[in-house]
């Protein structure tokens, strides 16, 4: 065929070109660039602004963080050190991290005892957040509250097992008894894991001595980041029952359960939080006897989790109203009562459109902890405005440690956020 | 801490019976620890350590009462309180005594039922100006910009200050010392004010404390000191008394290094009788007979305790100006040991 054309034609391709590649003005960096950051004039103006600003806020904090001091015993020797250079005095934080982390009354030789409840304590949450893993990882998450009291607070390990003993008790009871009628179970359960828990304190009473294989930490020993983490984690997982219930209870058809739902929840949500920590502080003083030692502890967390389980209530109350209301009418129509209804129709459901809800409760109560060092509890914050920077070395440092405070609620609460946004990506099987 | 928190709670209703109707010197000696209100940190007054041990001069005053009534300065169960919570934890009974540089005032006094038992040191209100604005007066101040933490008696006493003295200033409102620090150092304002002890502390953190000037007037008083609970005399004479103890010591030489054998050496029998080696006044009290020593033993008299912790070789650098001795000058005096 090529010969037909010889005469007539001067040129024909008989193979593809290679390809080449793209001019440079359309591919790469220039080609991204162009279209995302100079497609148009006004574009071009705003890159540039940025850039600027970007310009000016690095040069102003990078030679700040790549100069700092780590090395010095107080701030006046940070600045002989520096000698009029910009530079962070980090030394504040070599010198001090033990009291930032755990408080500056914890003992330091059992610094390990914390440090290994918090290992322990992703542990026991894994099972809980990622229900892929096994089943069974759940039983050391049932065992892990008290085992981590006895290593925070130390003491006879009697303490703590008798506790266990005493809910394991009520649970068996409350399993016995629920086959007859639900409230039977529930207040079955209660008055069992009572009785043990006082014949249990009698025992611990009379049989441990003085000595104990973990020394005992009061609650006034606790501080740091150790304190908000506590209080943080004790608070959330004990306020989302106490959450559910509520809300149930404002939808419940009983007017008493109806009614002391609705008042409690309107009177803590009207309430600021800091005015409850002051109750637990100063006013539970003077209704108690001096001696009595209502733990300071327990009675913070007894009023941040009655102030978030409200609003969390106010959040799943939301996640109940959204269901449509054939699948409360589904749930009667196969004939399920209130319980098996709620458990195995209404609250999954529910729960997963709270989702988002609860976990911003949640962010905002963990940095909500900070408050307590208003009413002297020396937290991460207490610890920073008081302690360290009256000391005469380190008074004057604030960016540096109030930025450290920064950065741990930080990494906290982004890895809540994230996890929470798995977790709705994991569960959205529906329509949505 | 036997029982748990669980159990706590649910003991509580029988605890509620048995609240203790003892004097709190007895209670203090039963529990085997003073229990001291402290602020939760204050440069030079209280504040822990690296090593988490409270120190301070307010701190000093806790221990020199635990040394003298259970012989251990380091008995002190030190309870941090804020502004706020202070007055109820005395109130209530959680602290036996509150040495937290609180101001003597008339109604704290009679109104919420506190005794102040003394004064430990005499502050009162100054004005912190930088060298480059070349004044050397108050009085001088006419149209300037003031830092002032607003609410408190500061502010009052200010607006009199200038009122008086028929000069007008401009005021800047601001929350916390922290903020002032800032602000005054932004220049944000030529002068800040508050308690003088406060402005010294303060200055001491700026990076170049030579160019500010504290000016030398000093326009309210505020004596701080130790304060107990209404109706409980024994006890307030125990805290008192050791209080004088350490002024007493400052002013007839007594030290640290020397109270140990100065009690037999000296011939000057007040001496004695503050050091127990004559006399009976420890066993009027309640106390051991050498409990001044003991006192006086922890952290030095009230000269000594002055110096290590707010006085001229501390970066605070306080002159001791109204708190010297009633000998130098100064306010500060011990009733007889008699």
């Amino acid at each position: 065929m090529s010969d037909t054309h010889a005469e007539s034609i001067r040129f024909v391709r008989e193979t593809t070109l290679p390809q080449a590649e793209p001019p440079v003005a359309e591919r790469g960096v220039y080609k991204w660039g162009r279209e995302n950051l100079f497609a148009t004039p006004g574009n071009a103006l705003l890159t540039l602004v940025a850039l600027y600003v970007i310009y000016v806020v690095l040069s102003a904090i990078l030679p700040w963080l790549l100069n700092g001091v780590w090395n010095a015993s107080s701030l006046s020797e940070c600045r002989e050190i520096l000698a009029g250079e910009t530079g962070g005095c980090f030394a504040v934080l070599v010198d001090r991290w033990q009291q930032l982390l755990f408080g500056f009354k914890y003992p330091s030789d059992e610094y390990w005892r914390p440090a290994l409840a918090f290992v322990l304590f992703f542990v026991a949450a894994a099972p809980v957040l990622f229900f892929d893993l096994p089943r069974k990882m759940l039983a050391f998450t049932a065992v892990f509250p008290f085992l981590a009291y006895w290593l925070i607070w130390g003491g006879p390990v009697l303490v703590p097992v008798v506790a266990l003993v005493g809910v394991v008790v009520g649970y068996l009871a409350y399993a016995r008894l629920v086959t007859q009628s639900f409230a039977g179970g529930f207040f079955g359960g209660i008055a069992a894991a009572a009785v043990t828990w006082i014949i249990g304190g009698y025992i611990v009473d009379w049989v441990s001595g003085p000595s104990s294989l973990l020394r005992a930490v009061p609650s006034r020993d606790l501080g740091g980041y150790m304190l908000n983490f506590m209080l943080g984690v004790t608070c959330v997982s004990l306020s989302v029952p106490f959450g559910i219930a509520l809300a149930l209870g404002r939808q419940s058809s009983m007017p008493l359960i109806k009614w002391v739902s609705v008042v409690f929840i309107e009177f803590i949500r009207g309430v600021p939080l800091i005015t409850l920590l002051f109750v637990a502080s100063v006013m539970l003083a003077y209704f108690f006897p001096p001696d009595s030692n209502v733990d300071l502890f327990l009675r913070v967390v007894i009023m941040i989790t009655m102030f978030s389980s409200a609003y969390i209530a106010e959040v799943i109350r939301g996640g109940l109203a959204a269901l449509p209301k054939g699948q409360y009418e589904a749930a009667d129509s196969l004939g399920l009562d209130y319980a098996q209804a709620m458990r195995l129709i209404i609250l999954p459901q529910a729960l997963k459109i709270s989702i988002p809800g609860i976990v911003n409760i949640a962010v905002g109560l963990f940095k909500d902890t900070t408050l307590v060092s208003v009413i002297s509890m020396f937290d991460l914050v207490g610890m920073i405005r008081g302690p360290i920077l009256a000391s005469t070395d380190w008074n004057g440092v604030y960016w540096e440690l109030l930025g450290f405070a920064a950065l741990l609620f930080f990494v906290v609460c982004y890895g809540i956020s994230q996890y929470s946004q798995w977790l709705e990506r994991r569960l959205a099987t529906d329509h949505r | 801490m036997k029982k748990t928190a669980i159990f706590g709670a649910l003991t509580i209703a029988g605890l509620a019976a048995g609240a203790a109707a003892a004097g709190t010197l007895d209670d203090v000696k039963a529990r085997g620890k003073l229990n001291c209100g402290v602020t939760t940190g204050l440069v030079g007054f209280a504040a822990p350590d690296a090593n988490g041990k409270w120190e301070g001069f307010d701190v000093a005053v806790c221990r020199a009462v635990a040394a003298a009534v259970l012989g251990d300065g380091d008995a002190v169960e030190f309870v941090p309180t804020t502004g706020k919570t202070r007055f109820t934890a005395l109130a209530s009974g959680e602290i036996d005594v509150l040495a937290r540089n609180t101001t003597w005032t008339f109604s704290r006094d009679v109104d919420l039922k506190f005794n102040f038992i003394g004064v430990n040191y005499y502050d009162g209100q100054g004005f912190m100006v930088p060298k480059a604005l070349g004044v050397s007066s108050a009085k001088d101040l006419d149209g300037a910009t003031v830092c002032i933490q607003t609410g408190t008696t500061t502010e009052l006493n200010l607006a009199d200050f200038f009122r008086t003295n028929n000069i007008s200033y401009e005021p800047v409102p601001i929350e916390t010392n922290a903020e002032a620090q800032q602000q005054y150092l932004a220049g944000a304002c030529d002068v800040y004010t508050t308690d003088a002890s406060g402005l010294a502390a303060t200055r001491a953190t700026f990076e170049t404390p030579g160019d500010h000037i504290l000016l030398p007037e000093i326009i309210s008083k505020e004596p701080l000191g130790p304060l107990v609970r209404h109706g409980d005399d024994e006890w307030g004479d125990v805290v008192a008394w050791t209080l004088y103890a350490l002024i007493a010591a400052e002013e007839l030489g007594v030290t640290s290094a020397n109270v140990a054998e100065i009690g037999t050496s000296t011939n000057n029998p007040e001496i004695k009788r503050l050091l127990g080696t004559e006399g009976t006044l420890g066993e009027m009290m309640g106390v051991d007979a050498d409990w001044a020593a003991k006192a006086i033993a922890v952290g030095g008299n009230y000269g000594e305790i002055f110096a290590k912790n707010i006085g001229e070789e501390t970066p605070i650098g306080l002159a001791r100006g109204l708190n010297a001795q009633w000998t130098n000058g100064g306010l500060i005096y011990a009733p007889p040991f008699r």
